[in-house]
């Protein structure tokens, strides 16, 4: 069987999605992407030469409102569904990592 | 009180009669899932109080009379937003979520008097098709506990089928309502695309997903879909078209019906039973005056990888909302923001939905995404095209909606290619934006085996036309699980 996702390429992909596969899971998510990915490939079977293609099938086109703010009054039931919140703003840990290890 | 012999009008008129008020209905509703529930898991979340002081409120105003919604307690699956009511998509990344407004279908039933029961379990943010990939628990299939109910809205349908509730709203991106319905013998609907707002659903294929209405009959199903079809200023995909009364497709019956059978749709891997209930189905609708053809959807075995391709692009989109910020789980002991988004995401989405961003991420890859997306969307191009053209000689399409009846719990999670080709006979219809509706239409070893009727774009009447008409001479939906559903 000729390999259509490598266990690197895994990696790479979830390091894209922002997501962290242990390696002892590596190769069991790799086995099953290369079998899902075989199957995508069946698609070269198909002559598309020309053909549009479709990206959604609503009939509505260019839908154009007016740019204005619309106020909820809910900060509080914003805020009680954040993790973390101090003075009515959500709190995130440090950007850059100050102990020097940036991984 | 038991579901099992009413529909939404006769409960609506013992309301309307006094036998007994709002807040009496929800609490024997509510008691009945008490006693019935811990055998099929269908709920999440059961909103008692919130459930009985709402039924409360309607029985204060007075039971409207020609609104046959007024009082009607319904269940919800758990990934359309509630507002005051905990909504976690069946995802440990959102078990704490609590959303402050209603999704625009969920506010319409509010509006015309619905009473919301509670949240119903899914395969996690509607991926699978089983509901066995839910991070919470497992739902039974109340006609051998022993199956799955199908997915992923098989909370909806079990709780229809086990009479906890007459009446549930799903979603629907590849099958995930019809399916379910073809494995619990109720009635699903997906409607076209457009025709009822995304606003509030908790987003999976953008270009694919549809609220629908499940029921226990063809009748209630119209009803449901009045309350929840229409424009929505929120959702600018939602079709400004009219909406028609879906009621007034009953009792008409089918007499000069064109209806095909697509070849493609009845060949490998169909169970034999399944394909009998289809031949039989058609077989009662030329009894009642339809004409029925085979007819040609070539493009039918390419659909499933068409359908993963784009509907994982459009989900690993859309699932990049949840990164541990300004709601849903946030992983703990994190040294930077790369590290809290990577960590929250790895601990909060389940197995499945990795895999499904994975996918999605890649087919959109520098480099691969003519070979993948690109390619895909134009499969998707042609696979429009042959439904067009069945279409221009056909008033509807009959084919079977899974194929298989519903299978052992455990058995079908190991691969996901499995899972993934039982989508092979819904997905074309989402690809495409049609109508498509699960009906019950036969039995195999006491479980229940659905048809699906296709119609065109916004044809939703046809397809309840038929329906009706099949069910009004036919008993399939009027058998019941042994167990549950009196109060």
């Amino acid at each position: 069987m000729t390999e259509k996702i490598s266990e690197d390429q895994v990696k790479h992909v979830a390091e894209l999605a922002k997501l962290k596969i242990n390696d002892d899971q590596l190769p069991y998510f790799t086995t099953q992407l290369d079998k899902i990915i075989g199957l995508f490939e069946t698609l070269s079977e198909v002559d598309t030469e020309g053909v549009e293609p479709t990206s959604s099938v609503t009939d509505q086109v260019n839908v154009m409102r007016d740019d204005v703010a619309e106020n909820w009054h809910q900060q509080q039931a914003l805020l009680d569904n954040a993790p973390d919140t101090q003075d009515g703003y959500i709190r995130v840990p440090t950007i850059i990592d100050e102990s020097g290890d940036n991984n | 009180m038991n579901y099992f012999n009413e529909s939404l009008t006769s409960v609506h008129s013992k309301l309307v009669n006094g036998d007994f008020s709002a807040k009496e209905l929800t609490q024997q509703t509510l008691a009945n899932i008490k006693s019935v529930d811990g055998d099929i898991n269908a709920f999440l979340t059961v909103a008692e109080k919130d459930a009985v002081a709402d039924a409360d409120q309607i029985d204060q105003k007075g039971i409207d009379k020609d609104n046959p919604l007024s009082g009607i307690p319904v269940a919800i699956k758990d990934n359309m937003l509630t507002k005051g009511l905990k909504t976690t998509a069946a995802s440990k990344i959102l078990e704490n979520f609590t959303p402050m407004f209603d999704a625009t279908a969920v506010e319409k039933l509010k509006q015309l008097g619905t009473v919301t029961l509670g949240k119903t379990n899914m395969d996690e943010f509607a991926m699978g098709g089983s509901t066995e990939n839910s991070a919470f628990k497992i739902t039974h299939n109340p006609w051998d506990t022993t199956k799955v109910p199908g997915g992923s809205s098989g909370g909806s349908a079990a709780a229809v089928a086990s009479g906890e509730v007459l009446a549930a709203l799903g979603s629907d991106t590849g099958g995930s309502i019809r399916q379910p319905a073809s494995f619990n013998g109720v009635v699903g609907m997906k409607p076209t695309y457009g025709r009822v707002s995304r606003w509030g659903l908790i987003a999976f294929g953008s270009s694919l997903d549809q609220i629908g209405p499940i029921t226990r009959n063809v009748e209630d199903n119209a009803t449901l879909l009045n309350a929840i079809a229409g424009h929505d200023k929120h959702d600018l995909t939602s079709s400004i078209k009219e909406v028609p009364d879906f009621t007034s497709a009953l009792n008409k019956g089918v007499k000069g019906m064109r209806i095909g059978i697509p070849t493609e749709f009845m060949s490998q891997g169909l169970d034999d039973d399944v394909k009998q209930t289809v031949l039989d189905t058609a077989e009662q609708f030329k009894k009642l005056g339809a004409t029925v053809e085979e007819v040609s959807l070539p493009h039918t075995k390419y659909g499933v990888a068409a359908y993963y391709i784009i509907s994982s692009s459009e989900a690993s989109s859309n699932l990049q909302r949840f990164d541990g910020i300004r709601y849903g789980r946030r992983a703990a002991d994190v040294k930077n923001l790369e590290d809290l988004y990577v960590k929250s995401r790895s601990e909060g989405f389940g197995d499945e939905v990795k895999r499904r961003i994975m996918l999605g991420t890649f087919s959109l890859s520098a480099g691969f995404y003519d070979a993948y997306f690109k390619k895909a969307a134009q499969v998707r191009t042609l696979m429009n095209n042959d439904f067009a053209k069945v279409f221009k000689d056909f008033d509807l399409i009959l084919a079977p909606t899974a194929p298989t009846p519903a299978y052992g719990i455990g058995e079908d999670v190991s691969d996901p290619m499995t899972m993934y080709m039982n989508d092979v006979l819904t997905l074309p219809v989402n690809l495409a934006g049609l109508p498509g509706m699960s009906i019950p239409a036969g039995f195999s070893n006491g479980l229940p085996v659905g048809v699906q009727l296709i119609g065109r774009p916004y044809d939703e009447l046809t397809v309840y036309q038929a329906g009706n008409a099949f069910e009004q001479n036919t008993d399939f939906n009027k058998q019941t699980p042994k167990m549950g559903g009196t109060n």
